[in-house]
């Protein structure tokens, strides 16, 4: 690898201050399941490195008030692991799951699969699903942002010079809310998605949706919300009525490439597909979860 | 640009070295402290013949920077055997032939080793999703995942179970 320096601060302030300060590039350095890769491959050429592990806080989840709180540096073998999230939001640890091998899961972490930035990141939709918000760390002090805010292109954040994501922050679920990610790929492991979908829905007692989220990766330059999915699902059980027209706003969202693993057409086809079965998925946790509140009444 | 000075625990022995920021995990090992079981097949996370365990998880050697092992405790295939006693896997892997040219073994071994630890009766499944990410050329597989259940069992003291 070419020629690079190093630095591990102790606090976020110093990692601002690093990244702020850098005569050339600055990368932030989580798991570095990508960043080592571009760095091998010469597509990168930072000066410098700033790993934020050693910062407290970086690694872990806790639950904060309303929220589940991921620190950014989480690898994917803590975030399976641990069971309030994975019982809140099962989609979310399916995403993060799907990341590599296990191998990779001992080291790739949310913010990188966000901030790496590709359209096929298989984390990103049930995060954003989740209306989850990115806590970043900058020169100008601390802000929240959507986490659909950050990735404005393929390669590209809003994130500006000495800026980087400390924490994400995930509304603990209401009664009747789950979720499901699901992920097309030609085989069954180590592969990236040709479409991903993530649904996020809230059922009343009837099991009807009150509130849904659907959102679809690798589709477009950057995850898409599918507003009219969401609006086919309010006010609706999943009829197969309802399902026609999650599955038509789901096509009608996509903006495709052609490439070696799948052409436009068959892109689009598959987001409808997969936007039906992952919305069966989350309406089957949605209503079991109801079930078991009701039975712990 | 200057060096940085590591002190880590590889193999249960305290280890310190000097090392630059690009230097790989994987290159440390190889090229300043010889220990070469680890093997190089992509450099890129694919092949996990690089793979070592660190803190309990195993991770691809290949993307991890040396300076990053700072008072982490590393297990690498050649602390795998208990002096002259080869571990069950390793065992098994002869037994079964698990192995032609031996190029991935290393990184199958410490694998398979750390899914052992974990997991003292994983499934057939569980144990080829788990090596998913070491890739072998030569063997076709089978053999390496027969010799891994095999090693399971005798783990468990129940033998000859595959
Ligand atoms: C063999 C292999 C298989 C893979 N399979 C998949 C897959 O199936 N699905 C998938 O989605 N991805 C896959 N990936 C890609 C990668 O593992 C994921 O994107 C992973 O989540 C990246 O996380 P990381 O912590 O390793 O990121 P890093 O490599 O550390 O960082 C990635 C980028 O994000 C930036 N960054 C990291 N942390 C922060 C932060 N806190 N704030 C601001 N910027 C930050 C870095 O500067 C860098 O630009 C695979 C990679 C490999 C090598
Ligand atoms: S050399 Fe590290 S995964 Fe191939
Ligand atoms: S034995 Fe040759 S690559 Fe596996």
């Amino acid at each position: 690898m070419p020629r690079v320096s190093y630095t591990a601060p102790a606090t976020v302030d110093d990692a601002v201050k690093a990244l702020a300060g850098a005569a050339g590039l600055a990368k932030v350095l989580s798991g570095g399941t990508d960043l080592l890769v571009q760095l091998k491959s010469g597509r990168l050429k930072p000066d410098l490195i700033v790993d934020t592990k050693r910062i407290p806080g970086m690694i872990g989840i806790r639950e904060e008030g309303d929220y589940f709180v991921i620190g950014a540096a989480t690898p994917g073998v803590l975030i399976s692991a641990h069971q309030p999230l994975e019982h809140a939001y099962p989609g979310i640890v399916e995403g993060v799951d799907l990341i590599g091998s296990q191998q990779i899961q001992g080291r790739c972490t949310i913010a990188g699969n966000l901030c790496n930035a590709s359209p096929a990141a298989d984390s990103v939709p049930p995060v954003i699903a989740a209306r989850a918000r990115a806590v970043v760390a900058g020169p100008g002090g601390r802000r929240e942002v959507p986490v659909e805010e950050i990735v404005t292109g393929p390669g590209r954040t809003s994130l500006q010079k000495g800026e980087f994501v400390v924490e994400f922050k995930i509304p603990l679920p209401k009664p009747r809310q789950s979720d499901a990610y699901l992920r097309f790929i030609p085989r069954t492991e180590m592969d990236i998605a040709v479409v991903g979908c993530a649904v996020n829905v809230t059922l009343d007692e009837s099991g009807a949706c009150t509130d849904a989220r659907v959102v679809l990766g690798a589709v477009a330059p950057t995850q898409v919300i599918v507003a009219g999915a969401a609006e086919a699902l309010r006010g609706h059980k999943l009829d197969e009525d309802t399902l026609q027209r999650l599955d038509s706003a789901a096509q009608a969202a996509c903006h495709p490439i052609t490439d070696k693993r799948g052409t436009i057409e068959y892109r689009t086809k598959v987001a409808g597909v997969l936007a039906r079965r992952a919305a069966a998925i989350a309406f089957d946790r949605a209503a079991t979860r109801g079930a078991t509140i009701a039975g712990a009444v | 640009m200057s060096k940085h000075h590591v002190t880590t625990t590889i193999n249960g022995e305290p280890v310190e070295y000097l090392c630059e920021a690009q230097q790989t995990m994987l290159d440390v090992l190889r090229d300043e402290l010889n220990l070469t079981g680890s093997k190089e097949g992509c450099g890129s996370g694919d092949c996990g013949a690089c793979t070592v365990i660190v803190d309990g998880n195993i991770v691809c050697s290949c993307l991890m920077l040396g300076v990053e092992a700072e008072g982490k405790t590393i297990t690498t295939v050649e602390g795998i055997a208990e002096g002259d006693k080869l571990h069950p896997v390793q065992q098994k892997f002869l037994e079964h032939a698990a192995l032609q040219c031996g190029f991935c073994t290393p990184g199958f071994i410490v694998a398979a080793k750390a899914l052992l630890d974990e997991n003292k009766n994983p499934t057939e499944e569980e144990t080829r999703y788990w090596l998913a990410g070491n890739l072998c050329r030569c063997t076709g597989y089978d053999k390496i995942i027969r010799a891994v259940l095999d090693a399971a069992a005798l783990m468990r003291g129940e033998a000859g179970a595959v």
